[in-house]
């Protein structure tokens, strides 16, 4: 892609102040570290608090005349159990293919808007929403539609003091359990925040007007708790905390089965299926995976990047690396990949191929660090 | 000190030269996490990728401008490879090679032409 084709965020003016070093990710340009780097930013966000624009990724609304039929019409398009959503709760799915393929995944939320009832808010991965909505689209039952929300700008507030910086702007929003949303107004801007996030810490994902964000962002920021955090330490918080980078970790060929994505597919969907894709998942159900993704703890202090190879002690290929890297928290190289499922169990010694030098490593449990939601 | 295109330093004393990557490349790079270094005594050609190192994000290849003999490596940045990001041009020096080809070294640029190369 060229250059000129890079899109920007509503807050890209602002990021270029903060001297943050700009790159292409999805299309847009989008800070990967501001000055302090990377290592900095990863720390601060778990011992204080980070907040990221992420402004990049796909939001939108599924609407239809009630609750249950919007629900409905979703549900044939993913494996989660949407139909028991309460008012503002939120939950983590996949959009499937009809191979059982993993086309994305996602946040869903139900709304407890006034006047949209019927409305599923979702947030997709910017690398893939042109697909998603088009796909949602094409699938949706008559009576409902997709409508894009291009015009809002996301951040995400990470870490063990995100409750603490939010409440300063308004206590209710911290108050938000896990997993759960509302709208409220930020010191006179209106907002759409969840407790939820990608870095394995509590905290929250507000959703503003584009014309708002900079406004807020600089307002969260004024909070010395708070600093700016990049791409690159969102990468290496996610990795920690075991969570799955769409096209590293999960893709159109892996299924949620295979990705150890159990735990978002609750008994009703396994059961009555009803989902693109459902014969694959109950078919791995009960009759098990050949692979599966694992974490893999390097044994030295060599980092295993995406695409080495994983040797059992033999030398024979078992499997590969989908996302690896350094964990500052862990203060160690680790991984994540697949792996053939007799080798899955924690504990299980392999090798992993870096520079054509075979290195000691083990099959370790995720996360790779305790996450600190806040249940 | 003499620069690389692909941003090494080189000082040398007598026929041994250090080497290290420069300081602009160290900023580029960011956190520095782990490096690795050619075993002694292996005998290196110029231009030839030999040792690599990697940050929280990526791992990228260091190419020895000179050719001869690594005579020594700087075990330090084993245990402490941020070194390589706090004195890129002195103490976070990665690799001594004992030089077989002297005249190598004229190919090599000065500071200004290096400053000017990276200023693009």
């Amino acid at each position: 892609m060229s250059e000129e084709a890079l899109r920007r965020t509503p807050l890209y003016e602002i990021h270029k102040e903060l001297g943050a070093k700009l790159v292409p990710f999805a299309g847009y340009e989008m800070p990967v570290q501001y000055p302090t780097g990377i290592l900095t930013e990863h720390k601060w966000t778990r011992e204080s608090a980070g907040l990221f624009e992420v402004s990049h990724m796909g939001q939108c609304s599924i609407e239809g005349p009630d609750f249950e039929t919007t629900a409905r019409g979703l549900e044939m398009l993913v494996p989660a159990d949407i139909l028991s959503l309460q008012p503002g709760q939120q939950r983590y799915s996949q959009l499937l293919n009809v191979q059982g393929g993993i086309s994305d995944d996602l946040m869903i939320t139900r709304s407890n808007w006034q006047g949209l009832e019927g409305s599923l808010y979702v947030v997709v991965n910017a690398s893939r929403k042109g697909f998603d909505f088009a796909h949602i689209e094409e699938n949706l039952a008559p009576g409902l539609s997709l409508k894009r929300w291009d015009d809002l700008a996301l951040m995400a507030l990470q870490g063990p003091k995100a409750q603490e910086a939010i409440a300063k702007l308004n206590p209710k929003a911290a108050e938000l359990h896990f997993m759960n949303s509302g709208r409220f107004t930020l010191d006179g801007v209106e907002a759409h925040v969840s407790r939820s996030g990608y870095t394995g810490e509590d905290g929250f994902e507000i959703s503003v007007a584009s014309a708002h964000a900079a406004q807020l962002w600089t307002n969260l920021l004024s909070d010395p708790l708070v600093k700016p955090i990049g791409l690159g330490a969102r990468d290496s918080l996610r990795l920690e905390a075991g969570l799955c980078l769409y096209g590293h970790d999960i893709d159109r060929t892996t299924s949620p089965i295979e990705a150890g994505l159990n735990w978002s597919i609750a008994k009703r969907r396994r059961t009555e299926g009803g989902f693109l894709g459902a014969h694959r998942v109950q078919r791995e159900l009960l009759g098990g995976v050949s692979r599966k993704r694992v974490g893999i703890k390097p044994e030295g202090r060599a980092p295993a990047r995406e695409g080495t190879e994983v040797l059992d002690e033999s030398g024979r290929k078992i499997g590969i690396i989908t996302s690896g890297g350094f964990g500052p928290s862990v203060n160690g190289p680790i991984a994540m990949g697949y792996v053939e499922t007799a080798y899955a169990a924690a504990g299980t010694p392999v090798q992993l191929l870096v520079r054509g030098q075979a290195l000691p490593a083990q099959v370790s449990i995720l996360p790779f660090i305790p996450n600190r939601f806040k249940r | 000190m003499k620069f690389s295109k692909d941003h090494e330093w080189v000082t040398v004393e007598g026929n041994v030269a250090t080497i290290g990557i420069t300081e602009h490349a160290q900023s580029q790079l960011g956190d520095v996490v782990f490096v690795e270094l050619p075993k002694l005594g292996r005998n290196v050609a110029a231009n030839e990728s030999v040792a690599v190192v990697e940050s929280v994000k990526a791992a990228s290849e260091v190419y020895v401008p000179v050719s001869g003999e690594v005579v020594a490596v700087n075990d330090e940045l084993s245990g402490d490879p941020a070194l390589v990001n706090r004195a890129a041009e002195n103490d976070g020096w990665f690799m001594k090679v004992k030089l077989s080809n002297t005249s190598e070294l004229d190919g090599l640029m000065d500071k200004p032409a290096y400053d000017a190369f990276v200023a693009g």
